[in-house]
This record gives C-alpha cells, structure tokens and sequence, in this order.
C-alpha cells in the first residue's frame, strides 16, 4: 500500500495549491479529485469560465453597441454562442491540463476518484468500481461547496439553473430571472444581459451584493441599472413553475405583501453555496461540523482530529478560490514544520462586471458597528484621465483610514480594472500602510492607479483633481 | 529556576555538532528525557533528551549552527509548567468563538449523520445535508468571526517578517522596526537573528540537476572512503565458496533455532565465525598500523556494514569470537534495526578490527570493498548463484558465492590474505571445522 506524508482530497485552488506547496517542502504529497478534471469548481465551473463568458460578453457589446460612435465603423455584429462556448472550454481544458502538468514537475501523485477517510490515517480512493486505500499520515480535506436552491425549487440545469448550469446555455434566453443579489447572479446576469436577454435579478434583502460596502453597492445597483438589467428587492421568491413555454416565477414582496408573477424562458438561481463534506465519512471519523455544516477548525486549520486539516469552503470564511490558496499553503507550511498564517484581515473580494467591483479590509458598516473612529477619502473616476479617454468614467474608489493613525483599514472600489488595482491595496495593508503613504507613492500617469492615489489625498482633504 | 540544555559528549574525536533539528519549541512543556533537539555529528544523529520537567524557556543555538560539546543548547525553566494548558485553553476559546454569521430565515435541520459503512459498493451520498435553508448569497468581505484568528499586536509587521518571526519564536513586540511607522521589516528580523534564514524554496527533485547540501554523514563517508584509498596499499584477492553445506545445515536445523533463540538463522553468524577463526590464524588481518608500529589485537570486534536511507553505516559486533551463533545474529539484528531507525549510538561504531560488508543482498556478483580504516582488511561477501562447478571430477550446479578481501598491504602479505580467505572459505564449505576451531 502506497503511504503518504500527505493526501489531499479535492483538487480545487485550495487542494491542489497545498499540494504542489507540500510537494516543493520534501513531503510525500497525494491529490485525489474526482471530478476527472483538476481545478474544482474554480476552473470547471466557476470563476475561470466566467471570466471567459464576461470577457467575450463585453467585447460583443462593445462592437455593437459602442464601436459605431467610438469611430470604428463595423456592422453585421453577429453573436455566435456555440463558438463563444467553444472558446470558453477551451480556456477551461488548457488551464486545468496546466494543474496535471503542474503535479507532474513537483512529483504530486494525482489520484482520480472520490476519496472517502476510512479512519485518521486510511484514505480509500473510490474510482468507478475500483477501491483503492492509501495510507497517510495527514489528510486535508478541500472538498469545497456546490451551489444550493430554496425549498420549492429543483435546478434542473436546463431551465432552471445553477451557475453551473448558466455558464453553458446553448442559445441566449429572451428572458432570463436571477434569484440572489450575489456577485455570482450579478456576474451570469450581466454576461446574458450582454448578449440579449432581458435579465431580472430577484433578492430578498433590501441591496444587492450582501456584505459589501454599502455605498459601492448602492452605486453598483445603479450602474447595472443603466445597463438593463431589472431589480426587485426585498422580493422573496415563492414558488417557481415550468409552464409549457416558460417558467412562472412567483414573488412576494416584503414589505407590501403583495404577490406578483414574473413569466421568463430560463432562471439563475444563485442564493449561495454550501460546504460539500458528503460522502467523506467525517462523523465516524470525529471530525465536527458547526450547524451551518462547515468543518470546524482552530487557528492552524487543524479539524477536531489533530492529523486532519480543512481549508477553503468547507470551513468558514469568504467561500473565494484565494482564500482556499492561502490556506492551502499554510497547512503545507506548518506540515513542513514551518509557521503558516492567513491574514484573514487583507483578502481581497471582486466581481468581475462591468465595471469591476473590488474590496479589500473592513467596509464602513463595520466600522460604524466596532466603534472604529475612521475617516474617508473617495475619489470618481470621472475625474481620472485614463477613464476619461476610455470612456470608462462610472464609479470610484473609497478609503476608509483610521482617524487617529491614519492606518487604512478599507478600500472599496467600483470602476474600470478595479480588480487588478486592489492588490495594491492589499500589498498596502499587509505592510500597515497609512493613507499618507500611499498619497506620498509616485504612481504613473496616466492610470487608473492615479484615482487610488488621489483618493488617499482625499483622506485628508487634499486632493489635486477634484 | 532554569536547567541548561547542554550538548552532551558524543563520543571520542567528536568535538562539534550541527543542531539539525528542534523537536520542541519554546514554551512547550516537557518531561524529564523527552527529546528535545536533534543534533547531527560526523557519525551518528544524537536527540538530546531534557535534563528535567519543566518548560521550554530560551532556544540559544538555532537550527543549522555548530556547537561544541558542552555548548549550551537552550535552557529549560520549571517554575512555568502551566504554560501550556493556558495555550490549549485559548485555542479552544478561538473555536468556541467562532459564532455563525447571522442568516435570515435560517432552517437548517440536523439530521443524525448516517454512518457510511465502507464496503465494495459504490458510494452512496450521505443526505444529512441535503436539507437547506433559505440562504442569501454569501458576503464577499469577511464576516467578523474571522477577525479574532489575527492575533492583535500593536505593531505593524511585514508577511515576510511575520512568518520569520513566528519561525523564531521571536516576540513581536520587542523587536525594533526600521519602516515607515516603526513598520517591522524582514531585514529587521534577520539582522535580530543574525543568520539569513535558509529561502523556503522547493526541494522536489525536477529539473536535469539538482543541488542538496551533503548531511555530516555523508560528508564523513565521503572523507573516509578516500582516506582508506590514499593511506592503505589497498588490494583486492579473490575466492569462490561453495555454499551447499552452510545451506543445508540451515535448512535442517533453521526451525529449531528460531524455536529456540526466537531469532532466524542467518548465513552472516557463519561468516562471523569463519572469519574470526582466519583471524586467529593470521593476525595481521586484525591488526593496525599506529605511527611506526603494528598493533595486533587480541580481540575480535567485527564490524557488519549496514546500508540505510541515510548512508552507510558500520556498527561492531564486540568480541564476537566469544559469541555464539544465535548470539551473534540476535546483535546483527538489533544493530541493523537501530541503524535503521537512525539510533545508533557512537559506541556502537567504534572499536572494530575487521569488516564484513555483504553486497549480495543487493545482487551484486563480485565487488572490491575499500577498507574501513584504521582496520586493515575487508571481507565482502556477494550473491548466491547455482554456478556449474567441478565436483570429484564431474561437472554439478552448486551454489556458489564469490569472496573478495580487500587488505592493506603495507602490513598484510599476499600469503597471509590469500591464506586466510582460503580457510573462511574452507570452514564454509565444510562447516564442521567451525566447531572444532579448525
């Protein structure tokens, strides 16, 4: 029987990171996915054919919407969905092929089936009919989470679908009803809203993307507004029905009561992920769930069994393929007797719509509800001459620093390759940056960087282009 | 009250020490004699175990340094000793506080989990959490649980500085910032810690080439290996034994052994034995050259060759001429295991006079062995094949072994080498003689 130092269960960001992290510290490291691909719900069916349906989607609409007044005259702008899908796998299939590469250079055994633990150091690795068992030393599950449903709705991913069902519609739905407000309804929103549909997004709060900052979320509301696609909040979602041509989805609204139909061709729906742990057999092992059924684990990940670790979705925390990597390499780390840590204080959030939406630290309700004493600088893009030239002038960024230290604590940007720019913000913090010290950091002109720069001027009132 | 943590004598010539590894860190509770730090000599892997209960207070020579023998290694308090129950305590507040982030219109039911019993079929899905709740999408910033996992400290320190630090055990709060604000800087620590930590880069093996530092061990090989061939006039004769008798008289009498000694029978105690009656005959073989003189010994210690994943190493089997079979395979056994185990101790290497190193294990047919200084002869033994062979005239398949003496012969002449593989390979070939000291 094949031991290990380590065996790995789940293949996703968070998995496969720890890994090949375990791998490179001299541990005898094992990944077992039963997917038949690697990469998890991230690659396959999440953030990396997104991008690629997000990316396409705006390039369409550019050409046929913004192209003709930007003086670059085309006509006979046609949208070629099996193509565009094509395009996407093919993304998908090279990228997660990449990850077997991968384990190859770092001598990961990648070990295909569904891993179950048959006890604290016993993995038994079930492939069609197959059963294999494995010792190892360790086990770190990175089992990740698969998308939920309300009661009273069954995805069928035809008609009714879940993310991963909106990532492969075969033709543009005329219509199309998001139920949830989250970043991944707002994301496959826009993509079909992009395309043709006319898109509808049903939330049960009172703003879109929960958590967030609110003022970015009020802006962003607004900005998908403009776009075309339709809100309906504090609306609860009560039952949905497959008509023979469409779908009937009933709603009530909170706080009037009344009930009302929409009829639509497809529904998204997108009310959350929960943790995947099914099958793995944790209870007669003793590893513990908390009520929300995610893996309980102490500061060094470490499950209620002290050789099991847990990391990414199935524990708490942002369900977010970064956050899983970080994790995944701290447990590496400390196997290898190293220290790891995860500074769950600087993970960076972003939704990929148009324009992005990026946040990193504390939000201002947080820090109205700690008592923190903060002050705020916010700068538009409007104002920023890179927009300006790239027509890309909504949204802004937002810095929340402490008011006495001046230490930033938050920033919140909605705007054009906001998701590239938060690194800096993170890179930032990490470093306990002051709002000053970002003010006093030369950043080239003209970028969009300029408007973080400016907004951290606007901290202490002091901006130069506004 | 603090004990020292003192690196011990590790045994003659040895002087220094690389502390390889720390086993504890510091504030760990420990117990009199857990080991605490590993240490690496030219010979052997040594734990040094705490001189004491107590808890684990300075750690004064890091991991990778040299140190003397009688350095100290650290220092062990034992007034402390409810350190780390305070430590498990606080772990267990951090999961307790882990409280669920507040979700609307939350029914999630808990169902008794299903004990999945593992059997040949295809896995079924547990359904314990199959039912849902109404759930909103989840927060893209953190929710305030995980807030409390970063432990608050009013200074501000790099990624990179931080997991130094941490490695260190160094208290972030004393030490010195250089940054902007007093920012703790990487620089910072490793001027603190006056060594550049090791980068924490990959060490699989890929790439047509690859660069690992050689252990002491390997290093003292290395340096004996090539001290044997320069010093000796090293030479090599060989024989060939016909193995049939020592096989048989195994096979017949192995149960019984093993019945009576619980240890198996092997072909080394026979070779053990053979040779140490050659080196009765012919002394030189188990003698050394000091300066200008030979020192012929009086005493028969064989040192056995055993390979491990670390390297190879030899410990001795003292006065084996006094043992009995049975004795000497139950010695061979426990040094081989604690060999293995990488617990052998200097004294089980030191004071030999004459090796046997048996490659045949690994198939090897026929070898020259360099000798093991300061000894002046090695005998190696090789594989057993079925070799057609010339018996009383008519050809037989008889299993046969070659033997090669490698033999220093500055003070060992050819007659006496020759001669004294001649009568190991006698006594084996008739293992009878063995018993009446012939």
């Amino acid at each position: 029987m094949e031991e290990f130092d380590l065996i790995v269960i789940g293949g996703g960001p968070g998995g496969y990171v720890c890994a090949i992290r375990a791998a490179q510290l001299g541990l005898k490291a094992a990944c077992v996915e039963s997917r038949g691909a690697l990469g998890g719900t991230c690659l396959n069916v999440g953030c990396i054919p997104s991008k690629s349906l997000l990316n396409l989607s705006e390039n369409y609409k550019k050409a046929k919407k913004d192209f003709n007044n930007q003086g670059i005259e085309i006509s006979n702008v046609k949208l070629n969905i099996d193509k565009m899908m094509s395009n996407k796998n093919k993304s998908v299939q090279v990228l997660t092929k990449g990850i077997e590469f991968l384990f190859k250079k770092n001598k990961v055994t990648y070990i295909k089936g569904k891993g179950v633990l048959f006890s604290k150091q016993d993995v038994v690795v079930y492939n069609n009919n197959e059963k294999k068992n494995y010792k190892t030393k360790n086990i770190v599950i990175a089992t990740g989470s698969y998308p939920t449903s309300i009661p009273g709705i069954d995805i069928d991913e035809k008609d009714i679908v879940s993310s991963t069902g909106a990532l492969s519609l075969g033709s543009v739905p005329k219509s199309l009803t998001v139920i949830g407000g989250g970043y991944i309804g707002l994301e496959m929103g826009s993509v079909w809203s992009r395309l043709g549909s006319e898109v509808t997004v049903v939330e049960y709060l009172d703003h879109i993307t929960p958590g967030m900052d609110r003022e970015v979320s009020n802006e962003f509301q607004k900005i998908l507004k403009k776009q075309g696609i339709k809100f309906k909040l504090n609306t609860k979602v009560t039952s949905v029905k497959k008509k023979s041509s469409q779908i009937e989805v009933e709603c009530q609204d909170k706080i009037s009561n009344e009930k009302h139909l929409i009829n639509t061709e497809k529904v998204l729906v997108a009310v959350g992920r929960r943790p995947y742990t099914e099958g793995l057999n944790l209870s007669k092992i003793g590893v513990k769930k908390d009520n929300q059924g995610r893996i309980e684990v102490n500061n060094k990940l470490q499950t209620s069994i002290k050789n099991i670790y847990a990391i990414g979705d199935v524990i708490r925390g942002p369900m977010l393929a970064h956050k899983a990597e970080e994790e995944g390499i701290a447990v590496a780390e400390i196997l290898a007797g190293q220290a790891g840590h995860v500074n769950y204080d600087i993970i960076p959030g972003v939704i990929y719509t148009s324009p992005e939406v990026a946040t990193v630290g504390k939000t201002e309700e947080q820090l109205k509800t700690q008592n923190v004493s903060y002050k705020v600088g916010k700068f538009p893009f409007l104002a920023n001459s890179r927009a300006k030239v790239n027509n890309e002038t909504e949204g802004f960024v937002k810095i929340l620093a402490d008011k006495n230290t001046d230490k930033v604590l938050g920033v919140h940007i909605i705007g054009p390759h906001c998701g590239d720019m938060i690194a800096e913000m993170a890179l930032a913090m990490e470093f306990g940056a002051s709002s000053e010290d970002i003010a006093r950091t030369c950043h080239a002109h003209p970028t969009h960087t300029e408007a973080i720069k400016e907004a951290a001027l606007a901290v202490d009132k002091r901006p130069i282009h506004f | 009250m603090s004990n020292k943590i003192l690196v011990p004598a590790l045994g003659e010539s040895i002087t220094e020490a690389t502390v390889s590894k720390w086993l504890k860190t510091k504030g760990d509770k420990v117990s009199s004699d857990e080991p605490l730090v590993e240490l690496e000599t030219d010979k052997v892997n040594v734990e040094v175990p705490a001189p004491s209960n107590g808890v684990l207070e300075t750690i004064s020579a890091k991991e990778g340094e040299t140190v003397n023998v009688g350095a100290i290694l650290g220092t062990l308090s034992q007034s402390k000793a409810s350190n780390e129950d305070t430590q498990t305590k606080k772990d267990e507040e951090i999961i307790k506080d882990y409280k669920p982030p507040k979700k609307k219109d939350k029914i999630v039911k808990k169902k008794v989990e299903k004990i999945q019993k593992l059997s040949d079929e295809p896995m079924k899905l547990l359904d314990d959490e199959i039912s849902n709740g109404e759930t909103t999408a989840e927060p893209l910033v953190l929710t305030d649980e995980l807030t409390k996992l970063t432990p608050e400290s009013t200074k501000n320190i790099s990624p990179s500085a931080r997991k130094l630090a941490t490695e260190s055990n160094l208290n972030i709060n004393n030490i010195e910032g250089s940054g902007k604000n007093g920012l703790i800087l990487k620089e910072d620590v490793m001027a603190l810690m006056g060594v550049k930590p090791k980068p924490s880069e990959r060490k699989i093996t890929y790439g047509p080439e690859e660069r690992i530092r050689m252990t002491r061990l390997r290093m003292t090989i290395a340096k004996r290996l090539k001290e044997a061939q320069e010093n000796a006039a090293m030479l090599t004769t060989f024989n060939e034994v016909d193995m049939s008798e020592v096989i048989s008289m195994r096979n017949e009498y192995k149960n019984e052994f093993k019945n009576q000694y619980s240890v198996k029978l092997g072909f080394m105690s026979f070779f053990v034995k053979a040779s140490i009656i050659g080196l009765k005959n012919f002394p030189a073989v188990n003698s050394e050259i000091q300066g200008d003189e030979i020192v012929y010994k009086n005493y028969y210690n064989v040192s056995i060759a055993v390979g491990t994943d670390k390297g190879l190493v030899v410990p001795v089997i003292k006065n084996s001429d006094e043992m009995s079979f049975a004795d000497i395979e139950k010695k061979i056994g426990e040094l081989g295991q604690k060999a293995r185990d990488g617990k052998i101790t200097i004294e089980d290497l030191q004071g030999g006079t004459f090796t046997i190193t048996n490659g045949g294990i690994y198939g090897s047919m026929l070898s020259t062995p360099i000798l093991n200084p300061p000894q002046s002869a090695v005998l190696g033994m090789h594989n057993i094949i079925e070799r057609p062979t010339n018996v009383d005239g008519e050809v037989k398949i008889r299993p046969i072994m070659y033997l090669a003496l490698s033999y220093d012969h500055r003070i060992i002449d050819g007659k006496e080498a020759v001669s004294f593989l001649k009568i190991v390979k006698e006594s084996l070939e008739q293992p009878k003689r063995l018993f009446l000291n012939l």
